[in-house]
């Protein structure tokens, strides 16, 4: 079994690495959003997080993942109380999917055979404590986005249907990737995403070349790559690991609550997500960089992955989101220092 | 490996071999070619590849792909029977018309080659038009690209592979070695050609490495690269690598300095790297250009259009144009991916039968169902609907007109979420028209696409209805529903051939008119003149559209019109 191509080895791409960092430190950020491009890295790097992210403990043979025994739903009719490390489920979400596949629905296989009434659980049973990937968010049918929005908002999927009547938690990280020539993100659902970011094709030749190289020796010559590689993904995780801890203890001045607000009122970001998703991803931020306090630097910093896709449209603005965040940004915060 | 003629079955021929040593680092073959003599003769060769050939079809469920429950074994044999999906080994899959691949489906082909679990895709496709292609989801992902639809079929051969050779061909590829300098020349040429994705250049790279490994060479050498530079990389190059559009192809390369956009790209050390490496850039670059098609351009420009439009090609809009409708009667069927059983009609189906077939069965079971028994749910989809505005572009007024229309077409983009509209723009001018917009529910494109438009000169108004009538017709083959809404404020005084002749004009767009209707398509003029213009009402009734004068109309009040008009 090969592993994926190691997270550190990624060439470029810092702001998406970034806001996947965060996202694992704290999975309360909700998600992240990658815009951009064929052929930059966007699926590369979510597989790399995957296999870079801590094992979780699970009950064995739980649906959904759960710490304890008391958590699994009691559909399951789970006995036992082993307890397995797994690694932090990465669920694919394919284009075309069912309704059926996501929410899980009755076991047809059981009810012909044994006639008897049984849940089969779907995508969003097994993502729960993990992450949903959807590729392509962007051409997800509307029915699935309006089930993924409902489930993602209240950390529960509840099925109704088929004389079932069943409910599981699933709490899980969105990230979407696509490509926004091909069609737009609802509002709604862009504002589910904690993070978004844009990725580009690198401009720059050497970069181009370095991506190549790292891809050929990760293909020609395997074992020597992930040996190079594996020291800094696990330095990655264990920062990881430490960040979180971190996060427990960090403070946050009101002059930072005070320059979140400020910046979301003057973005006028609908609701007050955007604040909340901006203190967040800075705390982590700051819990990441090893910092006690967050300060105003980290805000400035994460602000445009926590805002830009929060902006009202307007239809004749010309200038990207990301502009005028940056513009709103230099204003209320002042220049970098 | 070296191609004398440098005819396109030697290419094809070289592609092949390079795909039997390397079947699943090259991802496979994007195949464009009709069925007929010749495309038999590539798909014949593909029996010496070695791993099993797989047939796929474009509405493949992702049971037959992933495996799952064999239902009629289960039933008949009262346990449970599983089957194993085409994926679940490496293969060889074939997916004849390519063109119709449904976004689901090409994502999760595109997943399964990411994988790396062996697989390798052969992409028949059979599209006609520029717009049906295979979805660049896959494209992306297979490294040969083959154009065979101008192929007469006396230049083609019987191709025959040596599979002794090839077998020790990928024995020997692990060892290969390819200098950095090939690697590094391989991306730049890509980043010239204008190919955007880093995947081109890696997978120029395998087939190189696969090349050599059949001429038994040790390391990458220049006739390996050159061969992989027109196979991966000439196909999906987006642009001249020089600025000059009509280069002939014998002409020598430039240096590179003398190109902006290479000068911008080769900051710093690129610049240097690539002097010195002059002789082979040059060979290579000299090799794509070769095998660049002498129309680039307009194929590129009907790429892009298609892109934009959607096509079948991964923008999705036929999944979005059918949703999941109002439920209708639920109908026998075959329980697959996409359909979802309905339990109680099932039962009842199977109800009556209950008695009987306790006595014939060999099983005590308490419930006897059968196959035919099965009743699908099955909903009523509604189409999303496209708006088609065809913009008269000529005369004085030409450019507030568009500005407006321009204006209408941001607004209703911008209510679209409410509503999932889609919207696209002809614009007719001269002795032409041009779909200036096509199907888009993007603001984005819309902007990026409408930023400059051309106005004056006369009004072709029924080339005008003609590119919006073909418009109309591929969106609905796509599942949407189009409306036709004409903005003009004159006469039709253009032929459709382009001659300045009032009265065929108007007979031209009279018969573009009655064909539109014929087809069923809604549509309304929108007459934008000062004073009514008679000949405009005479148009709206051959169309059976209503007409609506409003002159001096800006994009507000055109958007509530064609909104008033579209509810109505």
């Amino acid at each position: 079994m090969t592993q994926p191509f190691p997270f550190s080895a990624i060439v470029g791409q810092e702001e998406m690495k970034q806001a996947m960092i965060l996202t694992a430190i704290d999975p309360g950020i909700g998600g992240v959003l990658v815009f951009g491009d064929r052929g930059t890295g966007k699926s590369t790097a979510v597989r790399a997080l995957a296999a870079l992210l801590p094992p979780i403990h699970a009950v064995a043979s739980c649906p959904v993942n759960s710490a304890s025994l008391d958590k699994c739903p009691e559909w399951a009719h789970l006995t036992s109380t082993e307890i397995v490390t797994r690694p932090t489920p990465v669920v694919d979400l394919p284009l075309g999917v069912t309704e059926d596949r996501v929410v899980g629905a009755l076991d047809i296989e059981k009810a012909l055979t044994s006639g008897e009434k049984a849940f089969e659980p779907g995508l969003l049973a097994r993502a729960n404590r993990g992450y949903l990937y959807i590729d392509e968010v962007n051409l997800l049918e509307d029915h699935i986005v309006d089930l993924l929005l409902d489930v993602a908002q209240s950390g529960e999927n509840v099925v109704e249907r088929e004389g079932l009547s069943i409910r599981h938690p699933a709490r899980f990280v969105l990230v979407g990737s696509g490509n926004p020539e091909e069609g737009e993100l609802r509002p709604q659902l862009l504002d589910r995403f904690g993070l978004s970011v844009e990725v580009a094709s690198p401009k720059d030749i050497d970069t181009r070349i370095e991506v190549i190289r790292r891809r050929d020796t990760y293909e020609t010559d395997y074992d020597v790559f992930m040996e190079k590689w594996r020291p800094a993904d696990a330095a990655l995780r264990d920062r990881i690991l430490a960040a979180r801890e971190h996060l427990k203890a960090m403070e946050s001045s009101d002059d930072v609550l005070r320059d979140c607000a400020e910046l979301c009122l003057a973005l006028g970001s609908d609701g007050l997500r955007g604040e909340l998703t901006l203190l967040k991803a800075a705390r982590a931020l700051a819990a990441f960089e090893g910092d006690t306090k967050v300060t105003r630097e980290h805000v400035r910093h994460v602000a445009p992955s926590a805002l830009r896709h929060r902006l009202r449209r307007d239809p004749l603005d010309e200038a990207g989101s990301t502009t005028r965040v940056a513009r709103v940004v230099d204003e209320v915060l002042g220049e970098p220092a | 490996m070296s191609l004398p003629d440098n005819s396109v079955w030697t290419r094809v021929e070289v592609g092949l071999n390079a795909l039997a040593v390397d079947p699943a680092g090259l991802g496979g073959l994007w195949l464009r070619a009709r069925s007929g003599p010749v495309r038999d003769r590539v798909t014949e060769a593909l029996g010496a590849l070695p791993l099993p050939l797989k047939r796929l079809h474009p509405s493949i469920g992702d049971e037959q792909l992933f495996g799952g429950i064999d239902l009629t074994a289960t039933l008949s044999s009262g346990k449970l029977v599983e089957r194993a999906g085409i994926l679940a080994e490496p293969a060889i899959l074939v997916l004849p018309m390519a063109e119709r691949t449904q976004p689901g489906l090409a994502a999760r082909l595109a997943g399964a080659i990411d994988q790396g679990t062996g697989h390798c895709l052969i992409a028949l496709d059979e599209g006609a038009e520029p717009g049906e292609s295979l979805p660049e989801a896959l494209t992306d992902r297979l490294a040969l690209h083959v154009d065979l639809d101008a192929l007469p079929y006396g230049e083609t051969d019987r191709i025959v592979l040596d599979e002794a050779a090839l077998a020790e061909a990928r024995a020997r590829l692990r060892e290969v070695r390819a200098a950095a300098k090939v690697l590094e020349d391989l991306t730049l040429l890509a980043a010239r050609l204008g190919v955007h994705s880093l995947r081109a250049p890696m997978l120029a790279l395998r087939t190189a490495r696969a090349l050599a490994a059949i001429a038994g060479n040790e390391e990458v050498e220049v006739d390996d690269l050159t061969a992989a530079v027109e196979l991966v990389l000439a196909p999906r190059a987006t642009q001249f690598p020089e600025e000059e559009q009509d280069e002939a192809p014998d002409q020598d390369p430039p240096p590179p300095e003398p190109e902006p956009e290479q000068g911008d790209q080769d900051e710093g050390e690129g610049e240097t790297q690539s002097l010195e490496d002059l002789p082979l850039q040059d060979i290579l670059l000299e090799a794509a250009k070769a095998t660049l098609p002498a129309d680039l351009l307009a194929m590129l420009a009907a790429k892009k259009a298609n892109r934009g439009a959607g096509g079948n090609s991964g923008a999705g809009a036929k999944r979005k144009g059918n949703r999941r409708g109002r439920p209708i009667p639920s109908r026998r069927g075959r329980l697959d991916t996409g359909s979802r059983l309905d339990v109680i009609s099932t039962l009842r189906a199977a109800a009556p039968w209950q008695t009987i077939r306790r006595q014939e069965s060999r099983f005590e079971r308490s419930l006897h169902i059968r196959t035919d028994d099965f009743r699908i749910r099955r909903f009523e989809e509604k189409s999303d609907r496209l708006l088609i505005f065809v913009v008269d572009a000529s005369g004085s007024a030409a450019m507030t007109r568009l500005a407006e229309a321009k204006g209408a077409v941001e607004i209703l983009l911008a209510e679209a979420y409410a509503r999932r509209d889609h919207v696209a723009l002809v614009a007719f001018r001269n002795d032409g028209a041009e779909l200036l917009l096509p199907p888009t529910r993007s603001l984005v494109q819309t902007k990026r696409r409408l930023a400059a438009l051309p106005g004056g000169g006369g009004t072709p108004l029924a080339s005008g209805l003609k590119v919006a009538m073909e418009v109309a017709l591929q969106s609905k083959g796509r599942g949407m529903t189009p409306t036709v809404a004409l903005m003009t404020d004159g006469r039709a005084n253009i032929a459709l051939d382009g001659s300045a002749n009032r009265a065929l004009a108007a007979e031209d767009a009279t018969r573009m008119a009655t064909a539109i209707r014929l087809q069923g398509f809604p549509s309304m003029v929108i007459d934008m003149g000062q004073r009514p213009e008679r000949s405009l009402k005479a148009l709206a009734d051959t169309l059976g559209a209503p007409y609506i004068p409003l002159p001096r109309a800006d994009a507000n009040r055109l958007s509530s019109a064609v909104t008033a008009a579209l509810d109505a």
